[in-house]
This record gives C-alpha cells, sequence and structure tokens, in this order.
C-alpha cells in the first residue's frame, strides 16, 4: 500500500515538473521527488536491508532532497534569471510526451525478464519514467538551469532504478554515482554562476550563435 | 428502485446548484439566494414569454429541447452507485457519451444560430474544450471496466468491490481518476476554473454566452438540463466513492445524494478561491485530466 | 445468375459508348448516363443479394488470349459489400449530376463527363469483381484514368489542371507499387490468379508494405493523402462524392483482399494498421477542422473516416492474430463504416455541391445564413453532419460504435492478459473518443457558418434549394443515415457474414457479432425514446407557450446596436483556439497588415493553414526531382537528325547485345 502511494506522489511530481512554468517549482519538485523516490526504493525491498543501504539511503536523501535543491536555488537567486522556464517544446506536448514515456517504460518492465525479488515491478517502471523525464527536460527546455535539473531528475531515475532493481550492489558503485553526482551538480552550479556572469543569461539558445 | 433513483435526479437536481451558490455566498460573507431559488427561475422562465431574434432558424428552437432530451435519457443510462440504471445493455457507456455530444452539438448550433459573434465565441470553446474533455472519459470508464471486467455503466458501477481495490493496492489509482473524472465534470459544465458562470465579460464566457439569446421556455430548459448535466457527471465520480461506505441499494441512493451535496460544496468552494483559467491555458489542463485518466488506466492494467 | 455479374459491367459499357458517339450538343446525354447506371444497378441488385444472402460466390471464366491471367470475374462476400455502394451511389449521382451539370453546358460539352463517369462507375465496378492479378491492375487503370478525366473537366481554371496533375502522380505512384506486388505475389502462387494466390505465406511482409502503399494512396492515408484535398475541390461535385464516397474504398477493399491472401497474419500489421490509422484520423479531422474551403474541408474529413476504417481493421487484425474474438468486431465495425461512410459522404459532397452553386464560392467564411433560403438542403446537411460525427442515431453511430466495443472488448475481456493488444485497444479508444470531439467541432463549425446566422457577403442573395432532381438524391441518401442508423441490428446482422470471410479462421466468433446486434437493438429503443422526449418536450414547449406573447426581435448585441452579417464569428475565428492549441502541428499563416497606428488604415486579415506534407516532403521533393530530370534535357535538343542518330545508336547497341 504504501508503495502504491508513493508512486502515485512521484507520478504526479513528474507531471508537475512537465507541466510548470516556473523555475522555483520545478527545483522544489525535484526535491520532494528525490526524497519519495528514495522512500520508495526503501519500501519496495522485500528482504530486511542491512545497515549500509539505510545509511546510503539516508545519505541519497539529504543530498538529493536538501543539499542539491538549496544549491541550485542559491544559483537562481543570485544569477536573477526570469523565474520562467522557457520551454522549447510546448507543455501539452510535453505532458504528452511524458504519458508516452510512462507507457513505454511499463511496457518495457512488462516485457523484461525481472528477477523474481523485485517487490513490485511497477516501482522499476517510475525508475524508469522518472530517468526520462530527465531526458526530456533536458532536450525540451532551453535554460542551463533547468538542464542541470533534467540531470537531477535523470540521475534520481538511475539511482532508484538501481537501488531496485540490483538487490544488494556493492556499497562503493552507489557512493561513486552519488559522489559523481554531487561534484556534477556542483560544477553546473559554478559554470551556471559563471555562465551568467560572463554573458548576462544563461539561456542554452544562445549557444547556437557560436555555429560557424 | 432504479426509478427512483431517476425520480429523485430529476426531482433534486438544481438543488446543487444552489448549494454552490449558497456556499459562494458563504465565502463572499453574504447571505446569497434561498435554498430553491433555481426552482423558483425554473417556474418564473416557464411562465414567461419569448422574444426569437429574426435571425434564427427551427435550430434554435430545437436546442434546447434537444439538450434536454439528451440528458434525461443520459440519466436513464447512469447507475446511482449500486443502483443499475433504468436502462443498461453492454456497451451503454458509449451510448452515453455520444449522446451527451448529441445535445452539445445542438446547443452550439443553436448558438450559432443567432448570428453574434459573442455566441460564437462560446459555441467555438465549448466545441473545443469539451472534445479535448472526450478521451479522457472514454478511458477513465475503460479502466473502471478493466477493473469490474464489464462494458456496461451499471455492471462497472455495481461491481467496485472494495476489498478487490485494497487488496490490488489500486487505491492511490483510484485518486487519478476521481480528480480525472472532476476536471472533465468542471470543463463539461462550464465551472471555474475552465469557465466562470457568474463572470460580467461575454468575452470571456463560455456555457453563459451560447444561451445569451434563449429566455423563457427555452432557457428554463437549458437551466434544467444544465443542472442534470451536472448530477450525470457527479454521479460518474461519486459512484466511485460510495461503494467504500455501503453496498446496500437504499444506502447507495442515500449516500449517493449526501456525496453529490458535498461535491457541490467542493464546487462551491473551489470557485470561491480560485480564479478562472486563461482560456489558452484550458487545453493544458484538459491535457492533464487524460493523463490522469491515462495513469490510472495503466494503473489498473499493469 | 453467374451471367448477372457481368450485365452491371455491360450496362456502364454500353451506355458509355452510347454516350462517345452522341451528339455534342445532345441535352440527353445525361439520361443515358442515368439509364445506364440504373440498369447496371437493377441488374447487379440480384448477384449482390445472392451472394450476401450467402448463396455462394459467382464465378466467370471466359477464355483469354493475352499472355498472362486471364478474364476471371468473381463475386464474393467481400465484393459484393463493396458492390452495394458502387452501384447504388453511381445511380444517385448520377441523377444529382444531371442538374449540377446544366451549369458547364455552355462552357464544356458535358457528354464527356458522362462518358468518363460511367467508366468510373463501370471500373470500380470491374475492379471488384476482378479475380486476376492483372485483369485487376486493367481495372484498376481504367478507375483511376475515368477519375482523372473526371477531375480535369474543368480544365480552363489553372487549379483545376494543377489538382489533375497532383492526382495523377499520385495514382501512378500508387499503382506502381500495386505492379511490384502483384509480380512479387504471382512469383510465389506461380500465377496471377486469384484462386491461386490464396495462401501465400513467404513474402507477406513485403506485401504487405507494398499493399499499404499501393493501396494506401488511393485510399487517402495521411501522408498518402495530399492529392484528396486537391482533387476533390476541383471536380464536380457528384464527381467528387462519387470519388470521395466510393472511389477511394477501393483501396480499401484491395488493402482487405491482399490482406485476405494471407496465410498467416502478423501482429505488426495490425500495430501498423493502428498507428497510420491514428495518424490519418487526427491529422485528417485536424485539417478537416481548419480548412476555409467547404470541398477540401470534406476532403480532409475523408481521410479522417479512413483513418477510422484502418484502426478498426488494426485493432481487428492485432486482436485476432493474439486470437481474440473480440477482433473481429472491430473488422465487421471497419466494413460497416466503409458503407456508412460512402452514404453520409456522398451527401455531405452534394450539399456542398448545391452550396457551392447557389452562392459561388466555395469558402466557408463568406457565406452564412442559408438555413432560412435552402431549408431542405440545410436540414440534409445537418442529418449528414450527424451522422458523420458518429452520433447517434444515424448511421456513423453504430460503426463506431462497433469500433470501440472491439477495442474494450481487446482491452477488458482479454483472457491471456495480453498487454500489448491492451495498450493498443485503449490508444484507440482515446483517438477516436478525440477525433469525435473534433470531428463534432467541424461539423459545428460547417453547418453553423454556413447554414445558420446571416450571410456575410452577398453571395448568398439569390441562393435557393436546388430542384428536386438534385434534392432527390440527397433525400433518399439522407434517409439511409436514419435508416442504417435505428436499424443497425439489421445493419450488423447484413455485416456478419462478410466479416467471416473476411477472417475465414474466425468463423466461429459470430457469436461476437450477434451480441453487437442484438445491443445495437436496444441502442434503438433508446433513441426512440429519445425522440420520444424530444417530442414531448417540444409539445410542453408548445403549450407553455400558448398563450404567452412570443414576439421577434434582433439578435441581442451585448449593447452593441450596429452589428452587421460581416461582425458574425467567422469559421477562422470559429476554430481559432483550436490552432493555438495544436500550434505545433499546424504551420499557419496569417496576414493581418496595417492598423497599428493611431489611426488604423483600411486592413483585412487572411489566415491560411498548409498542409505539412506538401509543404515540407512532396513539394520539395517534387522539385528536387524536376530540377534533376531538367538535366536530362540535353538529349532532347529539338534536333530531328540527333533523334535518328540515337535511333540508329539504340539499334547499333541492341544488335551488338544480340550477338553477344
Amino acid at each position: 500500500m504504501m508503495d502504491q502511494v508513493l508512486i502515485a506522489i512521484v507520478l504526479l511530481i513528474s507531471i508537475y515538473m512537465l507541466g510548470s512554468s516556473r523555475l522555483g517549482g520545478l527545483v522544489n519538485a525535484v526535491a520532494w521527488q528525490g526524497l519519495f523516490l528514495c522512500l520508495l526504493a526503501a519500501s519496495v525491498q522485500k528482504t530486511n536491508m542491512p545497515w549500509h543501504e539505510w545509511v546510503l539511503i539516508l545519505l541519497a536523501i539529504v543530498v538529493k532532497a536538501l543539499i542539491l535543491p538549496l544549491l541550485l536555488k542559491r544559483a537562481l537567486r543570485e544569477t536573477l534569471v526570469q523565474r520562467e522556464v522557457e520551454p522549447q517544446l510546448g507543455y501539452s506536448l510535453s505532458l504528452f510526451i511524458g504519458l508516452l514515456l510512462l507507457v513505454g517504460s511499463i511496457w518495457t518492465v512488462w516485457k523484461l525478464p525481472l528477477p523474481p525479488e523485485i517487490g513490485n515491478p511497477m516501482a522499476v517502471a517510475i525508475a524508469l519514467f522518472t530517468l526520462m523525464v530527465g531526458l526530456l527536460l533536458i532536450v525540451a527546455r532551453t535554460k542551463a538551469i533547468t538542464q542541470t535539473i533534467g540531470y537531477l531528475t535523470m540521475e534520481n531515475g538511475i539511482y532508484v532504478l538501481g537501488l531496485t532493481l540490483a538487490v544488494g550492489s556493492p556499497v562503493v558503485i552507489e557512493m561513486g554515482i552519488l559522489l559523481d553526482v554531487f561534484v556534477g551538480v556542483l560544477v553546473m552550479g559554478i559554470m551556471i554562476f559563471n555562465i551568467n556572469r560572463e554573458f548576462d543569461h544563461i539561456n542554452t539558445r544562445h549557444f547556437t550563435a557560436l555555429k560557424d | 428502485m432504479p426509478l427512483i433513483s431517476l425520480l429523485t435526479a430529476l426531482i433534486l437536481a438544481p438543488f446543487l446548484r444552489s448549494i454552490i451558490n449558497k456556499v459562494k455566498a458563504f465565502f463572499a460573507g453574504k447571505q446569497g439566494p434561498p435554498l430553491l431559488q433555481p426552482y423558483y427561475d425554473l417556474y418564473k422562465l416557464s411562465r414567461k414569454g419569448a422574444v426569437y431574434s429574426s435571425v434564427t432558424s427551427w435550430v434554435f428552437r430545437a436546442g434546447p429541447v434537444v439538450a434536454l432530451g439528451t440528458s434525461v435519457t443520459a440519466l436513464i443510462l447512469m447507475p446511482t452507485a449500486r443502483i443499475s440504471s433504468l436502462f443498461q445493455f453492454q456497451g451503454d457507456l458509449l451510448l452515453f457519451a455520444y449522446i451527451l455530444g448529441l445535445g452539445r452539438f445542438f446547443t452550439i448550433a443553436a448558438a450559432m444560430d443567432t448570428g453574434s459573434s459573442f455566441e460564437g465565441m462560446g459555441a467555438s470553446r465549448e466545441a473545443l474544450y469539451s472534445a479535448l474533455a472526450e478521451p479522457g472519459l472514454l478511458l477513465g470508464l475503460g479502466g473502471l471496466g478493466l477493473i469490474t471486467r464489464s462494458i456496461s455503466l451499471s455492471a462497472m458501477y455495481g461491481g467496485i468491490n472494495v476489498d478487490f481495490v485494497l487488496s490490488r493496492g489500486l487505491l492511490p489509482a483510484f485518486l487519478f481518476i476521481l480528480v480525472a473524472f472532476f476536471i472533465i465534470l468542471l470543463a463539461e459544465n462550464s465551472r471555474i476554473p475552465v469557465d466562470d458562470p457568474t463572470t460580467h465579460l461575454e468575452l470571456t464566457m463560455i456555457h453563459e454566452v451560447m444561451i445569451l439569446d434563449h429566455c423563457g421556455v427555452d432557457l428554463a430548459m437549458i437551466e434544467y438540463a444544465g443542472a442534470l448535466k451536472i448530477w450525470l457527471m457527479g454521479l460518474l465520480i461519486t459512484g466511485l466513492i460510495v461503494p467504500v461506505f455501503t453496498t446496500s441499494l437504499r444506502g447507495s441512493l442515500a449516500l449517493s445524494i449526501v456525496s453529490l451535496f458535498l461535491m457541490a460544496m467542493l464546487i462551491g468552494i473551489i470557485e470561491s478561491i480560485m480564479a478562472r483559467l486563461k482560456l489558452i491555458r484550458i487545453p493544458r489542463l484538459m491535457a492533464v485530466a487524460f493523463i490522469f485518466a491515462a495513469f490510472w488506466v495503466i494503473w489498473v492494467a499493469g | 445468375m453467374t451471367i448477372l455479374i457481368l450485365l452491371p459491367l455491360l450496362s456502364y459499357l454500353v451506355s458509355a459508348f452510347l454516350l462517345l458517339i452522341s451528339k455534342k450538343k445532345s441535352s440527353s446525354s445525361g439520361l443515358i448516363a442515368l439509364a445506364g447506371s440504373l440498369i447496371a444497378a437493377l441488374c447487379g441488385i440480384f448477384p449482390v443479394v445472392h451472394v450476401l444472402g450467402g448463396q455462394g460466390s459467382l464465378d466467370f471464366m471466359s477464355v483469354w488470349n493475352l499472355p498472362l491471367g486471364s478474364f476471371h470475374l468473381h463475386m464474393d462476400l467481400l465484393s459484393a459489400w463493396f458492390c452495394i455502394p458502387v452501384l447504388f451511389i453511381s445511380v444517385l449521382a448520377v441523377c444529382y449530376g444531371i442538374g449540377y451539370m446544366s451549369h458547364y453546358k455552355t462552357q464544356y460539352s458535358v457528354k464527356y463527363n458522362w462518358f468518363f463517369l460511367q467508366l468510373l462507375s463501370g471500373g470500380m465496378y470491374f475492379v471488384l469483381l476482378a479475380w486476376d492479378g492483372i485483369l485487376f491492375l486493367m481495372a484498376w487503370e481504367i478507375m483511376s484514368f475515368a477519375a482523372w478525366f473526371l477531375v480535369m473537366f474543368d480544365h480552363k481554371k489553372k487549379e483545376v489542371r494543377r489538382a489533375g496533375w497532383v492526382y495523377l502522380a499520385a495514382t501512378h505512384l500508387g499503382t506502381a507499387f500495386l505492379f511490384a506486388m502483384f509480380i512479387i505475389a504471382s512469383n510465389e502462387s506461380g500465377s496471377f490468379d486469384f484462386n491461386h494466390m490464396a495462401g501465400l505465406s513467404a513474402s507477406v511482409n513485403i506485401l504487405f508494405i507494398l499493399a499499404l502503399i499501393g493501396f494506401g494512396s488511393k485510399a487517402g492515408l495521411f501522408g498518402l493523402h495530399v492529392w484528396l484535398p486537391e482533387a476533390h475541390p476541383a471536380a464536380p461535385s457528384h464527381v467528387s462524392g462519387l470519388m470521395s464516397g466510393v472511389m477511394i474504398k477501393a483501396g480499401i477493399y484491395g488493402l482487405i483482399r491482399m490482406v485476405m491472401f494471407m496465410d498467416v497474419w502478423s501482429p505488426w500489421w495490425g500495430w501498423t494498421l493502428i498507428a497510420i490509422g491514428i495518424c490519418s484520423g487526427l491529422g485528417g479531422v485536424l485539417y478537416a477542422v481548419v480548412q476555409h474551403d467547404l470541398k477540401q474541408l470534406l476532403a480532409y474529413s475523408s481521410v479522417e473516416n479512413i483513418g477510422i476504417i484502418c484502426m478498426g481493421f488494426g485493432i481487428g487484425i492485432l486482436g485476432l492474430s493474439y486470437g481474440n474474438p473480440a477482433g473481429i468486431i472491430g473488422i465487421a465495425g471497419a466494413l460497416l463504416h466503409v458503407l456508412n461512410h460512402s452514404v453520409f459522404k456522398t451527401v455531405l459532397f452534394l450539399s456542398a455541391g448545391s452550396v457551392a452553386h447557389a452562392t459561388g464560392t466555395r469558402n466557408i467564411d463568406s457565406m452564412g445564413g442559408l438555413a432560412r433560403k435552402m431549408p431542405v438542403t440545410s436540414g440534409i446537411f445537418v442529418i449528414a453532419s450527424l451522422s458523420i460525427c458518429g452520433l447517434p442515431p444515424f448511421n456513423g453511430f453504430v460503426s463506431e460504435v462497433m469500433i470501440y466495443l472491439s477495442s474494450y472488448k481487446s482491452a477488458i475481456f482479454n483472457s491471456s492478459m495480453n498487454t500489448d493488444l491492451m495498450l493498443a485497444a485503449l490508444a484507440v479508444i482515446s483517438v477516436l473518443a478525440l477525433i469525435g470531439g473534433l470531428a463534432v467541432m467541424c461539423f459545428t463549425k460547417v453547418f453553423g457558418v454556413v447554414f445558420l446566422g446571416e450571410s456575410r457577403t452577398d453571395c448568398c442573395q439569390g441562393s435557393e434549394d436546388p430542384p428536386p432532381s438534385m434534392l432527390w438524391p440527397m433525400i433518399i441518401l439522407v434517409f439511409c443515415c436514419a435508416l442504417l442508423g435505428f436499424g443497425g441490428a439489421g445493419a450488423v446482422q447484413m455485416v456478419i457474414p462478410v466479416a467471416q470471410s473476411v477472417c475465414s479462421s474466425a468463423a466461429y466468433y459470430g457469436g461476437e457479432l450477434t451480441a453487437v446486434s442484438k445491443l445495437m437493438g436496444q441502442i434503438s429503443i433508446l433513441m426512440a425514446a429519445f425522440i420520444l422526449f424530444c417530442l414531448l418536450l417540444w409539445a410542453l414547449r408548445a403549450y407553455l407557450q400558448k398563450n404567452r406573447t412570443i414576439s421577434q426581435g434582433p439578435t441581442w448585441g451585448c449593447g452593441y446596436q450596429h452589428g452587421t452579417g460581416r461582425m458574425q464569428y467567422t469559421g477562422s475565428s470559429y476554430v481559432e483556439p483550436l490552432l493555438y492549441a495544436f500550434r505545433t502541428l499546424f504551420h499557419s499563416k496569417y496576414k493581418a497588415p496595417g492598423g497599428r497606428d493611431i489611426l488604423p488604415e483600411e486592413s483585412y486579415f487572411s489566415s491560411h493553414t498548409p498542409d505539412l506534407f506538401m509543404k515540407f516532403f512532396y513539394t520539395p521533393l517534387f522539385s528536387f526531382l524536376a530540377s534533376f530530370f531538367a538535366k536530362l534535357r540535353i538529349i532532347q535538343n529539338g534536333r530531328l537528325n540527333l533523334y535518328i542518330f540515337y535511333i540508329i545508336l539504340t539499334l547499333g547497341g541492341i544488335l551488338i547485345w544480340g550477338t553477344l
């Protein structure tokens, strides 16, 4: 029951991310998404988890739902960008593509020969879907900060996919992923800040000016 | 029993409007019109004469009649929670959806018949938004069919087994379909945030502007058909909730009425605390309704 | 009985011949054509009834002295089903056309129109009966060419000539694929005769693709549809009615015929048909809504309906290939929609023709208020619109419900829990619902803007209902809409054996269809109740208004006193919210110059929504091809001696090749 509710919440957050036009909302959404996905990953585990997994999940929650969003918020504040998303694809279209992605990921999960240890195949589908939504955000939005958010979303998906699929995977790998993301977002944060200082905007559309 | 629930609907439907108005008045700190006001209005309108625009043809006169006729026919097909409808067969949900479409066709045509550009605006919006609402409705009902293994509205709403739903962990999915149907209800009945029934500006109206030129009996019929339509769409929603509390027929009827009244209060609250959306945003809202219905159906299928 | 299947063909041919030798200014040419198609229809009824009545197919084989193939005619259930619209609607189209052609008399010699119309009808009948690959291709070409001449009838206009060329290119490209298809099929089966073709198994996938493209270009599947919105407006209305109502169905017929030859159906055909059906349905209806040209709008709406038919077949083939009995409902629904569409689309084209004739324009936005000037036509149009929107109690509803039911049943009563089938069915349901809603938008726009309100320009001044010879064909067709709608149960009963014959492995699925037929009966009962309600309400309304003052006044102008017809909502403004909501799919062009200053000067507004396939695919492709082939002109430089040199060169080449 618990995991079903969590899945519903994660789905709702994804809809919001695709349909919302506010940057601040998007950052909040990615934070909540991180939190709930981690909870979902914890709740679908069938066997008792070893203690280090718990630590790992707690750590992930702290990083994903607290530190990274705060960093992004800071970047948002300091760069004083217009608080609007600037979509490449319209919102309704993004929503609709999101639906197709969901169907696609569920279809994949139906077709995949999943190991029986996995408690809820729906959770795998949701992880996959989150990954796709992240990709979609990167493709369909123009601002550098939305791309970072897309990247984060994607990572949320990968993280939970790993957690649900690979039962008892080595801690080192997961720590590695986490560190990777952390550094990635840090670098991106600095980049956004610097791009903004140099060029007065963080719209990646202007990169097209660089082509010859 | 089906006959009683049908009669209840025919009698109590206008009451939903008075509840909505009362709640809105309460939020505005006013006393509001008396609870029986919609009935007084219907009575008053039915005793009036009429002025017809010289531009109009028979379509304008047929519009209200067909609108009311379709609403009543749809009501015959609509079960009240466990109480099956008066007339049921396999696939009646399609007739239900399409007969409402027939009513819409004539309402729109009657609006276009006046030759007023304002009514054209309303007609165009009504046509678009209800077209966008349709997939969500039929898909959502399909999901309900998947749970109850049936394609008749009565069997669908009569077959909701709460234990089954709980054991399969489908409860959150029900949340999706409730929201989807509620958005569709708001759109089909021209309530906030899709349309503001009390707006003063013809440029932004949808339903109200379509019936600007109707008066007398015609207007009464349209108002009554509108009230029935809220009841109808409301039954789509309350039918999903009532089985949680009761399985008896009498209980279904009583609880359906109570939950419909609660739903009317909810509509009233929404109308008091929300503004209507920009018109160009409404397709996005309908997309959300469709996506919610799709989530629900995928969840149920999975 | 066997010989009777020849008689319609003969009748079409004889009347065509008589027309050819008749005098140029002969006033009776239309009557000859009418007599020809009437006799054909009367003779054709017997074999059609015979075959549909389940008394076996009819077969005619004659000696054939040409290489390849045989003169083999055969009428089985499928042919008989498609013969109904051909025989029946051609009579009504000709009858309507007699009145319609009268205003061409001063400019053209109308007998050629009748000649080619008879060839078209005969060609379509021939296509349906041909039981041999070569014969089929011949019949196909006769049909296509006759249609081309008919499209080009008004050839003094530039846009008509353009439309003719587009149609010719499209139909020839399609036929090229059909040639390839028949050659591959005959390679496998060893003969062009259809009797030997049954049971193809090795090359079915490539055959399916070729058939889809070849027949799809005739049927007007989205992507191959570009000729429809060009050719239909260009042709005289009874011709476009016949083409859109009946001829494009020959494409559907060919596709089913080919699929019937295949031994085992693969699920991916179903997927492909569903995907193409979704694109056609949605694309067709979206483009239909935004058109300004009445007949162009109807042409796009044909694309939409072909899409619906495709979805029906798709869900049917998918279901049957997975062993789901509900698939047969989809196939039956698609077959019934073929018949239904041919009825209401023909009426729509005919009444559009009357409107265009009466007002002298096809532009929706200059019309208005025709309901009071053409009451009968407007009544006909509203019933046909309700039918095409799939609204009860008319015939479009019956076939759409069947396709819906097939999808619902495939999703819900899916014993093996086949998730693929479920997803496909749910997609079909959502798309059909959206198409239905948008079709209502499309036809409320047409009906509202053309017939209701006031006239926008003075083109509607002298318009009136056409003469009875033009009205009656439409009234008969509209009556058929209501009959096939109310008698939905009977219509379903009629289509059961046909659907069973299409999916021979599924003969025992007939029970599904009997249940559907029962359901249609129940729908009819409820619709009768609905009509009763409406009558009662009308009586109540009359009673309540009896002693009240009923007066007339101007339309409430919301405070503005000087409204004119020009200020009404036009079709363009009606669809503007849709254009905005789907702006990613349309690349609309707007023009509204001036009007930005404090004292705005005179201005105008125009919007145009080009066909994206035409704009971004076909036009660039053909202009590329044109520029490429222009380079080959070097060899054609007009000098006679050079041409003779070519001949010598060729001869020499052949000699050398022969001796080697």
